[in-house]
């Protein structure tokens, strides 16, 4: 996965999780809680997904890495550099 | 068989929200239900051609989609639901009625807040403090002391008739103890009401069950009906499965149930129900409700409101009553009133009152029968006297009593909202076995869903995703 691919990757699992709401506008420096309003245990359905979906571990104490888009490309590229994405959301 | 991660008791609201929560992080759930039907309170039945739903009069809680911090948004975000597969209709407007005063209130606060005004002029400054204090209450699932909401009522508001009026809705929409609510049940109560609000999903209840249903057959869950959870299987203090009424034993690491505290401690067995049930722990409010079937809109009859909350007499009384049943206060329903797509199959109303369960159950058969019609004709007679009356545009109609809700959800007493003392943690006397739904604290169709996706968060998905997480083991 490219840069580019793990931004689709990720907007695609909140896209599942939250299907209410509108991904393609998100701002990649804001944080994801003040635009969509996530709270800790929604941050635990993106973790359960990157692992179901990608095998990629995201233990606890990192979970604030995955604040904003932008620290969710940089955090895990080097997790899923080597693998394929997957869309699932219905757009 | 190898154990299930957990085992849900009760197919209710509750328990249909916890499963489907915890089949999302692939635990290995089954979900046991006694009936035939899911729904518990909140299920649907027909009658000699009529689709009558059990429980639903309004959904509270009622935000837009995507609204931030909301209940309602929770619930369909941890679930993984749109807001709008439940085509939720709201009301144009709902009333308080006590002697001599009518209140409207809406989806939209300042109506209440301008009735207030007109009404209660000297009283509208500390409602709206008080409305302050709700919004500005933190909710937290700790147990705390928790003061008297009727009490605190009297700090924002010295008009007796204003707190009666607004005690209506806030009791019976959720209150398990007898003529109050603990504030922190209070505040939740009030901001589902007047400021988040009322509606009602299009087709009412089986529409709603199935969007969950369906959502529940695509996962793993193993869903059974007919499968009445006869005892709690525990060993040194710690709970590891459940027998069924069929002799079938089935073992999970945790079980999460809705079927009410003291039920449960009972289906751990009878020295478990000495050693943990208090009298207090037993609640004492169960209803009478009739629905019946009109041969036109309400509104024809000039009855224009969704909901009213209405006691004939002052002081409002909210307990058990000596006699049958106690008609000088109840609620009355009119799902036509409420927005929705299509028209309504048949214009139904219906009107609820508090009843005695031991007096209901002490009847013989006939007694029975003939008691329950009498006061369903005596319950619509002083509904009527303050709306309209539609008593001659009915074609059909049916009545249910304490007797019923105890045989169909298995709740002792017929108790709609449980036990008086509330187990916010869901955690019990028994290592493993959790509370969900009605006695864990949350009330309602979307409080019992959140009640189920937060006891699955808790004692069940972080339970255990830290481990994997923090040993780094993959799966
Ligand atoms: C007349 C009436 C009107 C209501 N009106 C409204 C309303 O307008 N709006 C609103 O939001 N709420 C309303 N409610 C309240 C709402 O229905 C409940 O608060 C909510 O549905 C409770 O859900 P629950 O999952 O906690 O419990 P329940 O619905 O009671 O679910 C418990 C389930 O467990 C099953 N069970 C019990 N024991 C066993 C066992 N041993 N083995 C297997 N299964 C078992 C029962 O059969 C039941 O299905 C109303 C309720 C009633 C009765």
């Amino acid at each position: 996965m490219t840069p580019e691919e793990v931004v689709v990757a990720i907007k695609d699992i909140i896209e599942t999780i939250a299907p209410d709401e509108d991904v393609s506008n998100l701002d990649h420096t804001e944080r994801l809680r003040d635009q969509i309003d996530l709270d800790s245990m929604d941050f635990l359905d993106i973790v359960m997904e990157l692992r179901k979906l990608y095998g990629a571990q995201v233990p606890e104490e990192d979970y604030k890495e995955l604040a904003t888009i932008d620290g969710c490309v940089s955090y895990l590229h080097p997790l899923l550099a080597d693998k394929e994405l997957h869309v699932t959301a219905k757009v | 068989m190898k154990p299930y991660d957990a085992i849900v008791i009760g197919a209710g609201m509750s328990g249909l929200a916890a499963a489907l929560r915890l089949a999302l992080f692939d635990k290995r759930v089954c979900l046991l239900e006694k009936h035939e039907l899911w729904g518990g309170l909140n299920s649907f039945y027909t009658l000699d051609g009529h689709a009558f739903d059990v429980g639903l009069h309004a959904l509270t809680n009622y935000v837009p989609a995507r609204t931030k911090g909301a209940p309602l948004t929770k619930v369909l975000r941890q679930l993984r639901l749109r807001h709008d597969e439940f085509r939720l209709g709201e009301h144009h407007h709902s009333e308080l009625r006590v002697p001599g005063v009518t209140l409207s209130f809406s989806n939209d606060f300042g109506l209440l807040e301008s009735e207030v005004a007109r009404a209660f002029p000297d009283q509208v400054d500390g409602f709206r403090r008080l409305a302050q204090a709700v919004r500005e209450y933190e909710l937290d699932e700790e147990e705390r002391d928790d003061p008297s909401g009727r009490a605190m009522l009297a700090t924002y508001l010295s008009d007796p008739l204003l707190i009666d009026a607004l005690l209506v809705p806030l009791l019976y929409y959720g209150s398990a103890r007898e003529n109050d609510v603990d504030w922190s049940q209070l505040v939740v109560l009030f901001k589902s009401i007047f400021l988040e609000g009322l509606c009602r999903p299009e087709g009412g209840i089986r529409p709603f069950l199935n969007v969950l249903i369906k959502r529940l057959r695509g996962t793993s869950v193993d869903l059974r009906m007919r499968s009445g959870v006869r005892r709690i299987l525990h060993d040194g203090g710690r709970a590891f499965g459940v027998e069924l009424e069929s002799g079938e034993v089935l073992e999970a690491a945790c079980i999460l149930s809705s079927a009410g505290y003291v039920e449960s401690m009972r289906m751990c067995g009878a020295d478990a129900e000495r050693a943990h049930v208090a009298t207090t722990d037993r609640g004492r409010l169960s209803f009478v409700e009739s629905i019946s079937v009109l041969d036109r809109d309400p509104i024809a009859l000039g009855h224009t409101a969704a909901t009213v909350f209405y006691s004939t007499r002052t002081p409002f009384r909210y307990e058990r009553p000596n006699t049958l049943v106690d008609t000088t206060s109840g609620v009355i329903s009119a799902p036509s009133n409420f927005a929705s797509e299509k028209p309504l199959k048949e214009n139904l109303l219906r009107v609820t009152v508090l009843a005695n369960h031991d007096r209901w159950c002490a009847l013989d058969d006939e007694a029975y029968a003939r008691e329950k019609e009498q006061l369903a004709d005596a319950a619509i007679a002083e509904a009527a006297s303050i709306t309209s009356d539609w008593r001659a545009a009915t074609t059909y109609r049916d009545v249910f009593t304490p007797r019923t809700i105890r045989r169909f959800t298995g709740h002792d007493g017929g108790c709609v909202y449980g036990s008086p003392t509330k187990r916010k943690s869901g955690a019990t006397p028994i290592d493993g076995l959790f509370l969900t739904g009605t006695d864990q604290g949350y009330l309602g169709v979307v409080g019992a869903m959140m009640s189920g996706i937060a006891m699955a968060n808790r004692h069940v998905v972080t339970a255990s995703s830290r481990t994997p997480a923090s040993t780094g083991a993959t799966t």
